[in-house]
């Protein structure tokens, strides 16, 4: 087997007593979409916090390309090409849509006329090609999320990491942002995207982690970890598998 | 170097000198605990306040510490009004926009109290302004005495609003989820406006303590209210305790290094644990949040 | 390029005007007000552009007025040269403070607070220490020669102070055109979002505190060899730190123009208090404290921003729609 593009092992970070995640180790392969899923106070948000270097894990490594790259700043881990985007999104609001974009693009192109020019294909690429020259303030919910995408996209990273990135879409938009997400992996994007909500992740990953309570509890393909009891579990309570076994008449 | 008795009279000293301080930085931490924003009014504010315990005193004969429970009030409905008419308003709850309209109004007032009355500093002369307590070793000045109870009776009081009743709740609840105090009903304008008014009342009632042993200028709110800042940072952003031991600690900490070093390098004494306090520390020594 | 061209037309006309006004009062108003706006620049560059505020710019000024009046008094070094090293230690104050500040992660109310901070010390070291002259300040010789960077006609000081005003422009121009600024921009408007776009906000910080510490240093050392003296209060006070902010926020933070209109309608507002009320202590920092005030309030981006605002609203609100939808 070839070397994971990402792995985390056994990463622990606690808050005080709280420990927020407990020993989690997981992988991302090249060339896929790998989804981490996990309810709500699973911990996903602070696992996601320390890949991105946003947080300091109290203990664990985190490989990238078999180099560790456990506490780098952000900055440096979107040099060495790992890009994120944010659950609650984060536009420059007092840019326009273009000069958003731009300030990714200036990563890989030092020079104005180059990085505008990259910045109006990823626009394109992502769906923002009418949008460019609109304040960033004044998108939808799905703009921003596209527009946060987009900034990603114009560090021209190899891992991208998405923090939740579907959620608070109606299906019809997740519906619209779906084939850009499987576009990019076939382009050559490897993917981490975590969710809250299962069912778009499901169908858009090759391969799937899940978070509860600080612990990966399973992994597989997407139809192997909806299968598994624990997962059920975790996402509906304990007891939860056995009535729902019994309604189904097994 | 220094005999025991110098060196003890100088950290009493300190102490009562402290205790003011603690009552200007009570205010301002007040402030910021609820606010999120540093207040640099609040120097000319105590200014402020000061000449209108020095002409309470010069008008109407009032003794400052009786003026003090009418200045106080005023100085509540005072810092009541500029939050609530100016501040708050004008800043479209932008924090950048905050600092800079307390700084605009720290401006105006200091220049105000500068064309007012010029630069001239002023004293009052109170009977018992130098009568003094006799400890045996060393001799402590009773109004600076008095001063420091009341500072500690005023903080009780503080504290008793806070604990005991509904605006003190409804004040720790905007501090701890603005958003959360505001679902559940609380007029968070009006929270703020008291709180503001309640940091002010402190600086009004600092003044009423200091003036009797004090002098009065348009700018002497500043050198106070730079003390407060560091006692603030030393004592953590937002911390009640911590303003009170921080003002203490500081006003020892002045007495003494006036005592080996001088009193303009002493001043600087306090600047550079402030400044090293903010780099090294934000949280405060006593780790409240940052 | 039209940014260009509108910096060329603005300086052009401004080194005209002494051409037509033979006014000494006029000219010697005409140079204080250039020369805040300089300081003004200084600020906006770090506090507009890069959105962190500083209460403590007169550290800046004041080292280079220092720098500059020491260096020639009791070194006796060229002017021209004094001058120079007044802007590189000045730049060097902004780089030692901005390393200490922002490696410790100070932004917002502590950012401010702590630059107040420092250019407080540095008021009372030099309100003290024998080598600023303590309280009695720095008096440099009346020398007017251009060797010693002095001119008989205040004409001439006008176009050098122009002359620093225009190289400012251009780098305020300059960062609205590069990568180093836009990424000072994104720092600015959201430092979480920018470093995980690969931007060292650290570092991008100190260098805009660099560069806008040189800018303030400059218009220090102009103060020094236009009033030829120099003491802590002037230096360091907090009217320099109040002035050289003041002028960006009213003009237009984060605008190249802003602090030039900032300072001319600063100055022009200090100047009619004084016909109006007389020259009293307090009157002007009254005026700019309401205005101050007053533009948060109407024109938060400032009186360039409220032009815009209008400009877009009247006179061309069809074509923005239309461009809009």
């Amino acid at each position: 087997m070839t070397e994971p593009l990402l792995s985390v092992e056994r990463v622990s970070c606690r808050f005080g007593g709280l420990l927020a995640v407990n020993a989690a180790s997981l992988t991302v392969a090249a060339g896929r979409i790998t989804g981490l899923i996990g309810p709500n106070g699973a911990g996903k948000t602070t696992l996601f916090a320390i890949i991105s270097g946003f947080q300091r894990p109290s203990d664990g490594i985190v490989r990238y390309r078999g180099e560790t790259i456990t506490g780098l700043p952000p900055y440096e881990l979107a040099r060495r090409g790992i890009a994120r985007t944010f659950q609650i999104v984060q536009p420059f609001a007092g840019l326009s849509v273009r000069e958003n974009i731009l300030v990714g693009a200036h990563l890989r192109h030092p020079k104005r006329s180059n990085a505008l020019a990259a910045a109006d294909l990823v626009g394109r690429e992502v769906g923002l090609a009418d949008l460019l020259d609109r304040a960033a303030d004044t998108l939808t919910v799905s703009g921003r999320k596209r527009l946060e995408l987009a900034r990603a996209l114009a560090t021209e990273p190899q891992l991208l990491l998405l923090d939740e990135v579907l959620a608070g879409l109606n299906p019809t938009e997740i519906h619209e942002i779906a084939p850009t997400i499987r576009r990019l992996c076939e382009r050559g994007i490897s993917i981490l995207m975590i969710e809250h909500v299962m069912q778009a992740v499901m169908s858009l990953s090759q391969h799937v982690f899940v978070l509860a309570e600080g612990c990966i509890i399973a992994e597989g393909t997407p139809a192997e970890v909806a299968a598994d009891r624990a997962v059920v579990e975790a996402y509906l309570g304990h007891g939860a598998a056995k009535k729902l076994g019994g309604a189904h008449g097994r | 170097m220094f005999s025991p008795v110098i060196l003890i009279t100088a950290i009493l000293n300190g102490l009562l000198t402290g205790a003011v301080y603690a009552l200007v930085a009570l205010g301002l931490t007040l402030i910021y605990g609820v606010l999120h924003i540093i207040n640099f009014a609040h120097g000319a504010l105590l200014s402020a306040a000061l000449f209108a315990a020095f002409f309470a005193f010069h008008l109407l004969g009032l003794d400052p510490y009786l003026a003090a429970l009418l200045i106080a009030p005023i100085f509540f409905g005072f810092g009541y009004a500029l939050q609530r008419l100016i501040i708050g308003p004008v800043s479209h709850g932008d924090d950048r926009n905050m600092l800079l309209v307390t700084l605009g109004l720290s401006v105006v007032i200091e220049n105000v109290l500068l064309y007012a009355f010029r630069a001239d500093t002023r004293t009052i002369d109170l009977p018992y302004a130098f009568q003094t307590i006799d400890l045996g070793f060393t001799f402590l000045p009773i109004p600076r005495l008095i001063g420091f109870c009341l500072v500690f009776a005023v903080a009780l009081v503080l504290w008793a609003i806070m604990r005991r009743t509904d605006v003190g709740k409804a004040i720790r609840a905007v501090a701890k989820e603005k958003l959360g105090a505001q679902l559940a009903g609380i007029d968070v304008a009006h929270i703020y406006a008291i709180t503001f008014g309640l940091g002010t009342a402190c600086v009004a009632i600092a003044a009423c303590l200091l003036i009797p042993t004090y002098y009065v200028n348009p700018t002497v709110g500043d050198a106070f209210v730079l003390i407060a800042f560091t006692i603030v940072v030393l004592g953590g952003m937002g911390s009640v305790p911590g303003a009170l031991v921080g003002g203490l600690l500081i006003g020892v900490v002045e007495s003494l290094s006036g005592l080996f070093l001088g009193e303009s390098l002493g001043q600087i004494g306090i600047f550079l644990i402030f400044i090293a306090v903010l780099l090294v520390r934000p949280t405060g020594l006593f780790g409240a949040r940052a | 390029m039209r940014g260009l061209l509108q910096i060329a037309v603005v300086v052009a006309v401004l080194a005209a005007v002494p051409l037509v006004v033979q006014s000494n009062t006029t000219l010697n108003f005409l140079v204080v007000t250039l020369l805040i706006a300089l300081a003004g620049q200084g600020w906006n560059i770090l506090g507009g552009y890069g959105g962190q505020y500083s209460f403590g710019h007169a550290a800046f000024f004041g080292t280079g007025a220092y720098v500059t009046a020491i260096l020639q008094v009791r070194y006796g070094v060229n002017a021209w040269l004094a001058f120079g090293a007044g802007i590189v230690l000045g730049a060097a104050v902004g780089g030692v403070i901005g390393a200490l500040t922002f490696r410790a992660g100070l932004r917002g109310s502590y950012f401010a607070l702590v630059s107040l901070a420092f250019a407080e010390v540095l008021r009372i070291v030099a309100s003290v220490a024998p080598i600023t002259g303590a309280g009695v300040g720095t008096l440099v010789k009346l020398d007017l020669r251009v060797e010693a960077l002095q001119f008989q006609s205040r004409a001439v000081f006008y176009w050098v102070i122009l002359a620093l005003v225009a190289v400012s422009l251009l780098v305020a121009q300059r960062l609205e055109r590069t990568r180093f600024g836009t990424w000072l921009i994104a720092v600015r408007e959201n430092e979480d979002a920018a470093k995980a776009l690969g931007v060292n906000a650290t570092q991008v910080k100190l260098g805009a505190m660099v560069i806008s510490a040189a800018i303030t240093a400059a218009a220090g050392c102009f103060y020094t060899q236009y009033f030829l003296f120099v003491d802590s209060g002037i230096a360091f006070g907090t009217r320099m730190s109040i002035e050289a902010l003041l002028t960006p926020i009213i003009g237009g933070a984060g605008t190249v123009f802003g602090p030039l209109l900032g300072a001319l309608v600063v100055q022009a507002l200090g100047e009619g208090a004084k016909l109006v009320a007389g020259d009293a202590p307090g009157l002007s920092l009254i005026v700019y404290g309401c205005v101050l005030v007053l533009v948060i309030a109407f024109a938060p981006r400032g009186l360039i921003g409220l032009v815009e605002t209008i400009y877009r609203r009247v006179a061309r609100p069809t074509k923005r729609e239309a461009a809009h939808d």
